[in-house]
This record gives C-alpha cells, sequence and structure tokens, in this order.
C-alpha cells in the first residue's frame, strides 16, 4: 500500500471535507466530528457532483445537488437518489498531515 | 378495479412509482408516460457534452421490472373518467385503476404573436435536440423570456460561442423567483459574457429572419427560443371535473377533489396551512411530493411539508434558494470567500435563504439554512452576516435548545 500526503488536518473542518486531486483523479477526504480522517471516490455515483461541496453531518455527507447521502466510513449509499455505494479509501493522520492510500 | 396508474413518467410520476414499492404497496403499479424514452432526468438537458443532448435515465428498465412497475412508454392519456375510474389510452386500451397519480407536469407557455409557431420551446429531451443540432459558433439565437431557463440556455450557448439575444417583457431579468440582488448580479454576468438583453419589450412578431419586437426594431435570429415559462398541464384533470386553478387542486395531502385521485409535481397546487395553494416548479418538489403522495395512496395520511428549494447553474456560478423570499422581509447578508448568501428573516423567523457562489460552493451553508428554516428559529442577524459563525453551530444550538 502506497500511502500519499493529501494535506494537513488542520485545513479540512472538523466535519468537514476537502477535495483531494491525483493521478487524473478526484477524491473527497473527510474529518469526522472526533477528528478521525476519511476518504471516498470524489464524485456522487448518481450525477457526478463533486461530494466535498456536500454538508457532512456526524459521520453523513451529503450531495450538494441531489441530496442523495452516503456514510463516508463505509462508502454506504444511505438515500436516494444515490443508490450505489461510493468507493472507500484507507486515510490516517501521521504528525498532523493527512495521508490516503489510493492504489 | 386493478391497482394504481400514475399519469406522467417524468422526475415525480417516477420516483412516485418507486416509493410506492418502498410503502410497501404490492397491487399493480402502472406508469404511464408519453415520451418514447425511458423516464429521464430533465436537468442534464441544457448541459450537453460534446455537443450531444444528454439522456440521463432516473431508472434502468431492469429496475422498474425488478420493482414489478409497468411502464407503458409512448403512450399519452386521452380520457380520465374519475366517475368509473377508468383512464383511456392512446393505443385504444382502457386502464382500470384504484388510485390514481396525477403527475402530469407542466408545458411550455406559447407564445400569441404572429409566426409564434417558429419559435422552439425547451421542455423535453426533443426540444433539446431541436436547438442543440441548430447551433454553431457565430449564428444567432434569440431567447425571449428571461427566466431561469431561459437565462441558463444563454449561459449554455455563450459557451458554444452562439451570438445570444435575451427579450424580455419585464425590465428586470430573473423577476419572478429570484432576490434582485441576485438577478442583478447575474444580469451583470450575462452581459459581461456578451448576452445582449432587450428588457422592457415585447415580441409583436417572429419572422423568417428573427423577431419583431414592440417598439419596431428587428432583432435578426437563426434561431428562436420561446422560454417564457410553463403551465400547469390539467388538461385531463379539468375535462374530468376535477378542481383546478393554477394547477390541479390538492389538500395538504396531496388528495385531488376526488377521494381517489392525487396529483403530484409541478401539476399540483396543494393546500397550505395558512390558506390558499402553492405549486412549486422544482426538480426537489417533485421528487418530495412524489414519496408523500405514494405513501398516502398506500395508506399513510400524511401532510406535504417541505421548504421548497431549487437550483440554477450559469457559467460557473451556483444560484441555490430554499423558502420563498419576498421583498417585505428583512434581509440580511453574509459575504464568504465563495460568494454571497443572503438570509430573509419574517418578523425575526429564518424564512428563506438565497445564495450565489462559484459552482456548488455555497451549496452546505444553504442546506444548513434550509435545517433552520424548518426549525423555525429565530436566529440573531448579527450570527448570520459573521461568515465567521458556523451555521452548523446555530443549529444544534437550536436543537439542544
Amino acid at each position: 500500500m502506497t500511502w500519499i500526503t493529501a494535506g494537513k488536518l488542520e485545513d479540512i473542518e472538523q466535519e468537514g471535507a476537502i477535495r483531494f486531486d491525483h493521478g487524473g483523479r478526484t477524491y473527497a477526504i473527510y474529518r469526522g466530528p472526533d477528528d478521525s480522517v476519511y476518504c471516498t471516490a470524489g464524485l456522487c455515483t448518481h450525477e457526478a457532483i463533486h461530494l466535498a461541496d456536500g454538508l457532512v453531518i456526524d459521520f453523513e455527507v451529503e450531495c450538494p445537488k441531489h441530496s442523495g447521502a452516503f456514510d463516508y466510513r463505509t462508502g454506504e449509499a444511505l438515500r436516494l437518489p444515490a443508490c450505489e455505494n461510493l468507493k472507500t479509501y484507507p486515510a490516517e493522520v501521521v504528525d498532523g498531515e493527512v495521508r490516503v492510500a489510493l492504489g | 378495479m386493478d391497482g394504481i396508474v400514475i399519469i406522467g413518467a417524468g422526475e415525480s410520476g417516477t420516483r412516485a412509482a418507486f416509493a410506492l414499492r418502498e410503502a410497501g404497496y404490492r397491487r399493480p403499479v402502472t406508469l404511464v408516460g408519453a415520451e418514447p424514452h425511458l423516464p429521464y432526468e430533465r436537468p442534464p438537458l441544457s448541459k450537453p457534452v460534446g455537443g450531444m443532448v444528454q439522456m440521463t435515465p432516473i431508472c434502468a428498465r431492469e429496475a422498474l421490472e425488478a420493482a414489478g412497475i409497468s411502464y407503458l412508454e409512448g403512450c399519452s392519456v386521452s380520457k380520465l373518467d374519475a366517475v368509473a375510474a377508468t383512464v383511456s389510452l392512446s393505443d385504444g386500451r382502457v386502464l382500470g385503476y384504484e388510485k390514481l397519480l396525477l403527475a402530469t407536469g407542466a408545458r411550455p407557455r406559447r407564445l400569441a404573436c404572429p409566426g409564434a409557431e417558429r419559435a422552439l420551446d425547451f421542455r423535453t429531451h426533443a426540444d433539446a435536440e431541436a436547438i442543440f443540432a441548430n447551433v454553431a459558433p457565430g449564428r444567432r439565437v434569440a431567447i425571449i423570456g428571461a427566466g431561469l431557463i431561459g437565462m441558463e440556455l444563454a449561459a449554455v450557448l455563450r459557451g458554444k460561442d452562439v451570438a445570444v439575444s435575451v427579450i424580455e417583457t419585464a425590465p428586470k431579468v430573473l423577476g419572478r423567483a429570484v432576490p434582485a440582488r441576485f438577478a442583478d448580479k447575474l444580469h451583470a454576468r450575462h452581459a459581461a459574457e456578451g448576452v445582449r438583453f432587450h428588457l422592457d419589450r415585447t415580441v409583436a412578431a417572429i419572422g423568417e429572419d428573427g423577431v419583431v419586437l414592440s417598439d419596431g426594431s428587428i432583432l435578426p435570429a437563426d434561431l428562436v427560443v420561446s422560454a417564457i415559462g410553463v403551465v400547469p398541464e390539467m388538461t385531463l384533470a379539468e375535462a374530468s371535473g376535477l378542481a383546478t386553478a393554477n394547477g390541479i387542486l390538492t389538500d395538504a395531502c396531496l388528495r385531488t377533489s376526488a377521494p381517489n385521485i392525487f396529483a403530484a409535481g409541478d401539476c399540483a397546487a396543494v393546500a397550505q396551512p395558512g390558506g390558499g395553494h402553492i405549486r412549486h416548479e422544482s426538480w426537489r418538489n417533485a421528487r418530495m411530493q412524489a414519496e408523500t403522495a405514494a405513501r398516502n395512496m398506500a395508506g399513510a395520511a400524511e401532510t406535504f411539508a417541505s421548504v421548497p428549494w431549487f437550483w440554477s447553474d450559469q457559467y460557473d456560478l451556483g444560484l441555490q434558494i430554499a423558502g420563498r423570499p419576498q421583498p417585505a422581509h428583512q434581509t440580511v447578508l453574509r459575504t464568504t470567500a465563495e460568494g454571497e448568501l443572503e438570509f430573509y428573516l419574517d418578523d425575526g423567523r429564518l424564512v428563506a435563504v438565497a445564495g450565489l457562489g462559484f459552482g456548488n460552493s455555497l451549496a452546505k451553508h444553504i442546506k444548513l439554512a434550509e435545517m433552520l428554516i424548518a426549525a423555525s428559529i429565530r436566529p440573531e442577524p448579527a450570527a448570520l452576516a459573521d461568515p465567521g459563525v458556523n451555521l452548523k453551530t446555530l443549529l444544534k444550538s437550536a436543537r439542544a435548545a
């Protein structure tokens, strides 16, 4: 597993998300209410809208256009019109840096 | 009497069909759609990809089959007999129903001037194909109507280097649904992008070479698009004797004047707690009303309550509005790095919010504001104005209170 540094934890709002682009793909990185971090594919599985613009509450992110929702820890689609789960990737914090494994 | 028949396979009718199954309804469900396609989403129609108009199905054919929904494609309803509880289809068949949902949507309002038939509408996939097949860099398109649809189309066409003129009867653009602050900003952006506006002008005629305005001037155009709003599609409802006004009238449970007939989406004018009926034309309203109507047809008795919400994308700007901003409301402005949010207070209570910013960047704030509106809170105007105050904090303190 190759870990890539995606940014600093302090740059992600608590209960928030940022966009991270790497290798021609786009991802969303989340900081949970307990400061845990997670990484998913960036685009909603319903209509390719970036989830980093979505509202994060607890461990749920809501698509900013159509209100589909996912559990960003597992990628599980929680609410229509999203019905396909999001791909997730390992993420961790080391010395204040967020690292993700996208392989 | 055979199960539930849904007339109209747009966002509302299709959602209702699935929502009936989710609500545990087990008897036959028949979805009747006039267009010759699987049910499709309309928002992508104005965003062609590589010159091709997108066809984004709402659901796969297999999903309809798996849910046991009979989808009658390219089939219109010629008659509704509310007494016999039957609908007559264009192919001659007659379907009986136990309950019926009218999700007939809306149709473009037609111009009444000479040559009106030369103007294209912009509502269906076929309309979109007719428009985008006829545009190319340097061609001239005249759009009649500076509402959301006209302005969205203008933005897309400018992106294709088409010369765009917009003609509007009112002195301002986007007058009906968008607060003045954001209407002015969008107007300025369109002007900067090269859209030519002819406000406070009516169309006298449409000729072979273009549009003749009320002041006698001629606007040369290779293509004319009419975007002067929509009217609720209630032909069947009227002919069958259901109560209608600006839409098919329903009670708060989305039931029409016939107890076994419901209405949802663009065609439905829903009774309000304070009196009167309100009809909304938006993607989310179509889905939310479909879900409520479906649960009620399956036996529930829920009243429809939802903060109205819609978005509009123009150039790289995203506009979102929740609630119904009115000129009489107290306004509070919040300026952030991404754009501007305006909050609307009625006697201290937050009732609406609008935002205009880059892409979807303001969406999460609008969503939080919508939750604050639903919670009926009375926020401090200073807190709303301060970009350093996270609206989530206001929501959490309101919930804790």
